[in-house]
């Protein structure tokens, strides 16, 4: 009875791929160079991966290396990197959760309650175009403007009678920068998608907040804020998926001898580790950084699942 | 009651706008002002910029450090890069792109959600730097333009917008009478589908195109070869290199950094200038693009 169902299933399939395919069989052509661009580009190297679980030699190749089991892991774990570049990966993933991800929901909150509807424009003009900066250009502002004696922000500290201070020498500074620099870039851009959802909400439940007697702080905290919690949900769902993703090459650029103690992190490091070395660290070590690596996209990918999971549970919110 | 209840409320709306027009009048200005400083600067004596005379406005005005840029040979080589790179990326990006999302916007199309779910999750799993790098090596891309190009052919953040649009955008109907006509898939796609989406080909254009001039991982990995450098990677030698020796020691170089840092300002700008021009005039699509992912990620 079950077999029989199975059967009848599968046949049925079986005539709606026919079908699909005789309708659509110039698409399928279409999706061909698609298809091998994420065999080729995305799936192939999921495959080599297994060079993590190998020692690499050039002359017997990815396939033909000895395998090592979790060697390399290992070795990462009891590393004196270890704890810096999680602890400093970490530590930029937390800022940027706590400060830097509610800033675009404050920012569309206040674009959308101002009452001047020409500043609103030129507001959010000004306000998303920093985004379009490439990273080199905007650490490249950075060191001119934050230059021990010949920046801006020196010559105003010394106005302001302090001292200068030299802030791509100190590892203090380091992070501040990065995520001010981050929230400076990207905090107009991202309030759009919360400016769209805002847009979408009914004007009926203000109305309705309003003749209650809700002034416009409570008609915030009441209608725009749940109404945007969806929005807001996914956007975080999405963003514990990045935990250990620190922007690569802005903190790569922004690293310099003085600084690496609070500016290595784990993209940094698989990428010195695995390629062109530096800063005291041997590169070519094909092996052990793809173990680094893996090791860090795992993580990401269980915390997105994690979090996916969570939010479906609490609030029937996810993403997938 | 009631009355005493609105006053109250009024009062309360109208120090809410004051407080909150300040705080976007501040936000409005401390995005603003680097951009401005930055302005300024380059069109400023670079005496002037680095003694800190220059804080708002030019001082000293002078185009001599846009005229110094062209002693740097990188830097056209690079822009020219940069503009091959832009153009031939961004004619394959666009053609992918919709090669993929048509088809996948169709819904009775067999497969279509097994193959968007795994395009979907090369956006939350990758290989790694080392498999892929592996790859392209072995394609004999390496040290080529192409490296810049191919591995990167394919956002599916930019196919499921695209996607999306087809779907929400296209009548289901006018696609159906085509059929029904005897118009077969491809002639549907290029006589009635995309002529109906010049918008989201405009957005994706701009995507992509801003990727391109930008783009720097690319290069920073595969390239080693100079003369192929794309201008983020000429940026970075001059705006970046040189705060290394910047950092140790500074007395002697006094007139050498004067020279060096003088069009500093100045190449940021002109490295900017084709995203700058266009900003104005395409932000409506930029924003667009993002209200259309919206819809459903």
């Amino acid at each position: 009875m079950q077999k029989g169902g199975v059967i009848r299933r599968l046949q049925a399939e079986k005539r709606l791929a026919k079908r699909s395919m005789t309708k659509y069989w110039e698409l399928y052509l279409l999706l061909v160079p698609v298809i091998a661009y994420f065999i080729i580009f995305n799936y192939f190297p999921m495959y080599g991966v297994q060079i993590a679980f190998r020692d690499f030699n050039p002359v017997s190749g990815i396939w033909g290396s000895p395998w090592v089991g979790v060697k390399h892991f290992a070795r990462f774990f009891k590393s004196y990197a270890f704890q810096r570049v999680i602890t400093n990966t970490l530590t930029i993933s937390f800022f940027q959760i706590v400060i830097t991800f509610p800033i675009p929901i404050l920012l569309a909150i206040m674009m959308e309650e101002l009452t001047f509807p020409r500043f609103k424009k030129s507001l959010q003009m000004i306000t998303y175009a920093p985004h379009f900066i490439s990273v080199v250009v905007l650490v490249g502002m950075m060191f001119n403007m934050f230059n021990m004696r010949t920046g801006i922000v020196n010559h105003f500290l010394v106005l302001l009678g302090m001292e200068r201070i030299n802030f791509f020498a100190e590892p203090g500074w380091f992070k501040p920068l990065f995520i001010g620099s981050d929230i400076w870039q990207n905090s107009g851009w991202s309030s759009i998608i919360y400016i769209s959802a805002i847009a979408g909400i009914d004007q009926a439940l203000y109305e309705a907040a309003r003749i209650d007697g809700a002034n416009k702080v409570k008609r915030i905290w009441h209608v725009t804020i749940p109404s945007i919690t969806p929005t807001i949900v996914i956007l975080l769902i999405m963003k514990f998926g990045q935990v250990m993703n620190v922007a690569f090459m802005k903190a790569l650029l922004m690293q310099n001898t003085q600084n690496i103690s609070a500016s290595e992190v784990i993209s940094t490091y698989v990428y010195k580790v695995g390629l062109k070395g530096g800063d005291g660290i041997q590169g070519g070590q094909f092996s052990f950084s793809t173990a680094v690596d893996l090791f860090n996209s795992v993580i990401n990918f269980a915390l997105l699942l994690t979090a996916n999971q969570i939010s479906k549970k609490l609030n029937d919110i996810a993403l997938f | 009651m009631t009355g005493k209840r609105r006053i109250r409320q009024s009062q309360d709306d109208r120090l809410f706008d004051i407080i909150n027009t300040l705080l976007c009048i501040f936000v409005f200005i401390v995005v603003l002002y680097p951009l401005i400083f930055v302005v300024s600067a380059s069109f400023s004596d670079p005496l002037a910029v680095l003694s800190g005379k220059v804080k708002l406005l030019p001082v000293d005005i002078t185009l001599d450090s846009y005229k110094k840029i062209f002693d740097y040979k990188q830097v056209l080589t690079g822009y020219k890069n940069s503009l091959i790179l832009l153009f031939f990326g961004t004619a394959l990006n666009v053609v992918l792109t919709i090669m993929a999302a048509y088809p996948l916007s169709r819904r009775d199309l067999y497969g279509r959600r097994l193959l968007t779910a795994l395009f979907t999750f090369t956006m939350f799993f990758s290989g790694g730097l080392i498999p892929t790098y592996f790859v392209v090596r072995d394609l004999g891309l390496y040290d080529t333009l192409g490296a810049m190009i191919i591995p990167i052919a394919i956002n599916m953040y930019n196919v499921i917008i695209t996607r999306t649009y087809f779907e929400n955008s296209i009548p289901e109907s006018l696609i159906e009478a085509a059929y029904i006509d005897g118009a077969n898939n491809l002639a549907t796609l290029r006589f009635i589908v995309l002529p109906m989406s010049k918008a989201i080909i405009a957005i994706i254009c701009l995507y992509y195109g801003v990727g391109h001039w930008n783009q720097y991982f690319q290069a920073l990995i595969y390239i080693s070869d100079s003369a192929k450098y794309p201008l983020q990677v000429v940026l970075r030698e001059i705006l970046l290199q040189s705060q290394v020796q910047d950092l140790v020691d500074t007395v002697g170089f006094e007139k050498q950094l004067l020279q060096a840092e003088g069009i500093k300002y100045s190449l940021i700008i002109v490295a900017s200038v084709p995203v700058l021009a266009i900003y104005p005039f395409v932000q409506r699509y930029f924003v667009k693009g993002v209200m259309i992912g919206a819809v459903k990620g």
